[in-house]
């Protein structure tokens, strides 16, 4: 079913190549299959297709980011043979998602300079704990803890096998939001890396939003959250009002 | 199918939440009993966050109690001033057990409360119900003492007040508490509260069996729906989809359940329940000592 909007772009994005070379060659572009990701009733996760047009020969780095929010990360003790949470550290301003696709791995072109300037690759993202949250004497532990618990719930991604080249200036690369992603407005960076020096760079946004009957619960129970629970019990006092009055006669 | 709950923020198949909550509702059909205290261990299990399965579950009750004490009602097995004593302990405990419960979960541990909580009585009922059922089984007798008038030091305590339809003059204090417990038990474990005081009734203030089921039923309707509406306003954690699919799946499996427990010997069932509640329990307890796979992991509300 989504077949017929990347065939589309692949038709706008030739066209595009053979019609004006000349702006072509300037410009980075980037475009997506879809814009807006949906959460609805059956949101599952999905796959966004990335295409793009390099306006000159090199490797290319896609970085999507999620909104930024603050982050605790807590660490479990033992207390008397039970696990317990014990320290935690808030990071501050995290992006809540981040995936980054790139044509050969990142340390084989990447200058790093330009990698920690633009936060590209999951070493360059900026993760440190909030000044006025509770500090830890170990904050690099929570750090990678932070990243690989992102990355085992599909938060965090970097596959440097994700983008592909279809022809020479041509390049495509697929990104999974996983079901638990959070909603906002996401940015869509790709940066143009030749020689050792950063050639271009395209910033483009991606919505993730709740659509239907889901977010208007959800923003009825976070707005209106006495008359959502009132309600609620309303529902439950007729269910088994119902549930009493059916299985009675029968 | 996969269902997105808005609250819980996860997606799960709409088909193993109707099949826990049938599960679950033939369980309570089959014994009796509220079916709480296995449904929010089973949500937990599922992967649906702690303070999201208790505070929808008691939603859930709400819907179940309800069901169940309009059956009592119409056989007048219902005790209103009791009930009433005991709502009113039932609303001061479960208040300050979601004021307790929104604190913990400020400090990080309501995970953990709960699910001790839950290890610690699942394993003292469990127990318990194994012993009696089997004993049971095994057809000791054994002789238990049931005077109607014991008089001990709970009669000494003041404000004396008259329960007719439960035949006793006792103090109010005593259903006060346990109303109260019962309340705290509500807010923290999303359980009715019936597995704890039906034998309370009991035993404790001396009640008619026959009274004790509907007037307890009676109780945790207003208890556990004044945990929802605590819990959607302190925390938005109710989640009124998933509530729904538990409650539609909680009725049908509750009739099977009626229907088959008219065929079945009483004591084999109850140490079939015995035995579900102990494994529910090793489950949990088997988790919090466990080493857990990561160390460190992300969420849960800030500290204040």
């Amino acid at each position: 079913m989504k077949l017929f909007p990347i065939h589309y772009l692949f038709f706008v994005f030739v066209t595009f190549l053979a019609s004006d070379r000349a702006r072509a060659a300037e410009e980075l572009t980037v475009n997506l299959d879809h814009d807006i990701v949906k959460i609805t009733a059956d949101f599952n996760g999905t796959d966004v297709l990335f295409f793009g047009v390099a306006p000159d020969k090199g490797d290319i780095v896609v970085v999507i980011r999620g909104p930024l929010n603050d982050e605790i990360i807590r660490r479990k003790e033992r207390v008397l043979g039970v696990w317990v949470n014990s320290d935690e550290v808030i990071m501050e301003q995290v992006p809540s998602f981040y995936a980054m696709a790139s044509n050969r791995p990142l340390d084989t072109f990447m200058p790093s300079g330009v990698g920690a300037i633009h936060q590209i690759g999951i070493e360059n993202i900026i993760i440190e704990p909030k000044k006025e949250g509770p500090q830890v004497k170990d904050p690099d532990a929570f750090r990678q803890a932070l990243i690989r618990n992102k990355a085992k719930q599909g938060l965090y991604s970097w596959d440097p096998k994700d983008l592909t080249f279809l022809g020479n200036r041509l390049f495509r690369t697929k990104i999974r939001f996983p079901s638990n992603v959070s909603v906002g407005e996401f940015g869509v960076d790709v940066y143009l890396i030749r020689k050792g020096e950063l050639i271009a760079q395209k910033t483009s946004l991606l919505s993730v939003r709740k659509f239907g009957l889901e977010s208007q619960v959800f923003d009825f129970a976070q707005r209106y959250s006495l008359i959502y629970g009132i309600l609620a019990i309303l529902i439950a006092g007729l269910a088994g009002w119902l549930a009493n009055s059916a299985f009675r006669k029968s | 199918m996969q269902i997105y709950l808005p609250i819980a923020e996860v997606s799960v198949n709409i088909f193993l939440i109707l099949g826990m909550g049938g599960g679950v509702g033939v369980l309570s059909g089959l014994f009796g009993v509220g079916g709480g205290f296995l449904m929010t261990p089973l949500l937990i299990f599922s992967g649906i966050p702690p303070a999201v399965a208790v505070a929808t579950e008691a939603n859930q009750i709400v819907a179940s109690s309800i069901s169940g004490v309009l059956a009592h009602w119409r056989r007048g097995n219902v005790d209103l001033v009791m009930g009433a004593v005991l709502l009113i302990g039932g609303v001061a405990g479960s208040t300050f057990g979601v004021w307790l419960f929104t604190y913990l979960r400020g400090l990080g541990q309501i995970d953990l409360v709960i699910k001790l909580s839950y290890v610690i009585f699942l394993s003292i009922i469990g127990t318990l119900m194994f012993i009696e059922s089997a004993r049971a089984i095994l057809n000791v007798r054994r002789k238990v003492s049931t005077k109607a008038h014991q008089h001990n030091w709970m009669h000494g305590l003041p404000f004396k007040m008259r329960f007719r339809k439960s035949r006793l003059y006792i103090s109010a204090l005593l259903p006060f508490l346990v109303g109260f417990v019962v309340g705290v038990l509500a807010a923290i474990m999303g359980v009715g509260g019936g597995f704890v005081m039906v034998p309370a009734m009991i035993y404790l203030l001396g009640m008619p069996t026959a009274v004790v089921v509907g007037t307890s039923l009676f109780q945790i309707i207003f208890v556990t729906a004044n945990v929802t509406v605590l819990q959607a306003v302190n925390n938005q954690t109710v989640d009124v989809v998933l509530a729904l699919l538990l409650m539609i799946g909680g009725v049908l499996g509750a009739q099977v359940g009626a229907r088959m427990g008219t065929r079945l010997r009483g004591e084999q069932l109850r140490v079939l329940l015995a035995l579900i509640v102990l494994a529910v329990c090793a489950k949990l307890g088997y988790d919090l000592i466990a080493t857990p796979d990561d160390l460190y992991f992300l969420g849960g509300a800030p500290s204040h």
